[in-house]
């Protein structure tokens, strides 16, 4: 009687067949179907990323030999890291730490009221144009962009031209004449690396922040205006605590892209040396992987640094 | 006595939509004031008018004599329990609470003291090191209620603060808020979809249909005296009876409601009313039997209390009222 009933399907559904087994199968054992998931991403994970980057950490430990010029494996030395502190290498690590900074700032100012709008206020057709322009930068090459933007900030480029026919050429030359920063021309000066490498990472900052102020009830806005909070007391009391982790995330993607960036501070900018550029350097022509390696794992610690210090100010409470 | 909330033929478009189709209401002060409707007629965007989220296409609101219209919410003394609470998930218990006083640039112990009073009346001392996410619905509720008056607004809104909470917890926090409204003395405004909760708890009700305010008066005016078929339908389960058949009880070509606990039910021929029917359906409620009688021109429905004389389906049954129970109404609609 039972027999017949599986077979006939009055109550079960007589779709068997090997995929349906498959699919019963996963469906019993939900725990497998998710380590299955998993497994690809782990496995590229554990051993193509963390494996080379542990590889990368072995390789500081080791020392070059200054008179052979050979990497001497067969001990491992804090050698390199003393190296590290020498005035010439301090200065480049300081020098990108504090571009990364800047730039990760500018484009939090920059980029906050942009995914407000388009978190709060743009609707359908609106909406779609704001991705648009966001990622449209993003569909063509980067190298591209870079040289563009050299022609733009170039003496004889686009911008000093604009400046000119508005006459206010001044501007500019205050702008250039500003010790350290300042240079020749804007092609050549830290503030048109700066200017690059904000134009560049922006996407990277506005995307997060405007998901996370999308995630901000509206209800919770409202319920603070009821209560009695002006629109800026609302922004810093309720609506920049929540926003806060998307603007985490857009300066973890602002501040690492640009502590390991190479190519910018090399096309546009003083010709004086990013930790990128350092690594580039030193791993090529110089052949000292020792001290390359430990130049990258400046930016390693310093954004772990970043991240323990903003979940100890509570940046990711709300998630 | 100037009125705490004045509406003077207010009016809500969304484009074609009429939210709001010229509204009058006066709320007196102290008074537990409840907006009865169906979903879509109108009642929460009056209360977000109220409030101050949303502006009127025309018309006037006054709120204690002021006009607030243009006024923006953070300057009117207007308080709001949202329906989903609304508690700020990065502050704890304590800090939502002490929000507006923060706001009001009170030095901290005064913050902490209203706060903890604040907490104290809805009954949740000790949870102010909570987060919003550690608490139950029941819990959450009462936060809300403890935020909007801890800064004693001159009126409190309710946007179906109760809709999320089982029926057990409903009832003992209809009772505990018209307790809290008593002690108080705050004027409170209360949107409401459920006419059992207007009804035990407001001073009066208003019942909303299509953006218009169909009838405004006591519970007992709502209920017994309904004035259109609108409102005796949506408050309670009535008997609306069609004006061929109060044409012949009645002598009178008038739309009537009938309340189904006024109609007495006993056997046919033991009374002598004229109407008899026969018994189609019967549900037991517990202490009441609901029964479904189909007459010559009319379907009624009877609620008599359990017990062993109730009659069967099929039985033929006489029924009889008193005429007064029997209620004209003033509006075909």
């Amino acid at each position: 009687m039972s027999v017949v009933a599986a077979t006939t399907g009055a109550v079960l559904s007589n779709r068997r067949g090997w995929f349906g087994s498959v699919s019963d199968f996963f469906w019993r054992a939900p725990k497998l179907f998710v380590f299955l998931l998993l497994t690809p991403a782990a496995l590229w994970l554990g051993i193509v990323y963390l494996g080379s980057l542990l590889a990368l950490l072995l390789q500081s430990f080791f020392a070059i030999d200054e008179f052979s010029g050979m990497v001497d494996r067969s001990q491992l030395t804090l050698k390199t890291y003393a190296e590290l502190l020498k005035p010439q290498n301090l200065d480049i690590i300081i020098r990108t730490v504090t571009m990364a900074a800047m730039v990760t700032l500018a484009s939090a100012v920059i980029a906050f009221p942009i995914a407000y709008v388009a978190a709060r206020y743009a609707r359908g057709k609106w909406k779609v144009l704001f991705y648009l322009g966001v990622m449209l930068p993003l569909w063509s090459s980067y190298l591209v962009k870079i040289y563009a933007w050299k022609l733009i900030l170039a003496k004889e480029g686009i911008l000093n031209w604009v400046f000119a026919q508005l006459h206010i050429t001044f501007v500019l030359d205050w702008l250039l004449a500003i010790p350290v920063i300042g240079g020749n021309s804007l092609s050549i000066s830290y503030i048109g690396t700066f200017l690059v490498f904000v134009y560049v990472w922006l996407p990277y900052m506005i995307l997060p922040i405007q998901a996370a102020v999308e995630r901000v009830p509206t209800n919770l806005i409202e319920a603070s205006s009821d209560l009695g909070a002006r629109p800026l007391k609302t922004f810093r009391h309720v609506i920049f605590p929540l926003a806060l982790p998307g603007i985490i995330a857009g300066s973890i993607f602002t501040f690492s892209l640009t502590l390991g960036d190479y190519i910018i501070p090399q096309v546009i900018g003083s010709s004086r040396l990013f930790i990128g550029q350092a690594v580039y350097a030193h791993q090529g022509t110089a052949g000292n992987i020792p001290l390359a390696a430990a130049f990258t794992v400046v930016p390693i610690v310093i954004m772990g640094l970043y991240l323990w210090m903003a979940k100890k100010q509570g940046a990711f409470d709300a998630l | 006595m100037t009125a705490a909330v004045s509406l003077q033929k207010v009016s809500r478009h969304y484009g074609l939509v009429r939210a709001l189709d010229g509204v009058d209401l006066e709320v007196a002060p102290g008074e537990f004031f409840a907006m009865l409707g169906p979903s879509g007629s109108g009642k929460t965007t009056c209360l977000r008018l109220i409030a101050g989220f949303e502006q009127p296409t025309s018309g006037r609101i006054e709120i204690f004599g002021e006009a607030v219209v243009g006024v923006p919410p953070y300057r009117r003394n207007v308080n709001t329990v949202f329906q989903d609470y609304a508690l700020f998930p990065h502050m704890n218990v304590a800090e939502n609470v002490a929000y507006p006083l923060m706001l009001r640039k009170l030095d901290r112990a005064t913050q902490r003291r209203e706060a903890a009073a604040a907490l104290e009346l809805v009954k949740l001392s000790g949870y102010g090191e909570r987060r919003p996410g550690q608490l139950s619905g029941g819990q959450r509720q009462r936060v809300a209620l403890a935020r909007a008056i801890v800064s004693k607004p001159k009126v409190l809104l309710l946007d179906e603060p109760l809709g999320a909470l089982d029926l057990k917890l409903r009832e003992q926090m209809q009772e505990e808020l018209k307790a809290l409204q008593k002690a108080l003395g705050i004027t409170f405004v209360f949107v409401t979809h459920d006419q059992g909760e207007a009804l035990s708890m407001a001073d009066r009700v208003a019942v909303f249909d299509q953006g218009k305010v169909m009838q405004v008066g006591t519970p007992e005016d709502v209920y017994r005296r309904p004035k259109s078929r609108f409102v005796a339908d949506f408050v309670g389960s009535s008997n609306i009876l069609p004006p061929e058949f109060v044409q012949s009880v009645l002598g009178e070509s008038r739309w009537a409601s009938l309340r189904p606990e006024a109609i007495h039910v006993v056997a046919a021929g033991e009374g002598a009313s004229r109407l008899t029917g026969t018994v189609v359906s019967r549900s037991y409620l517990g202490s009441t039997t609901r029964l479904g009688i189909e007459l010559k021109g009319a379907h009624i429905h009877a609620v008599v209390p359990s017990g062993d004389d109730v009659p069967t389906e099929g039985m033929r049954v006489s029924l009889g009222f008193a005429k007064d129970a029997l209620h004209l109404m003033e509006n075909e609609g």
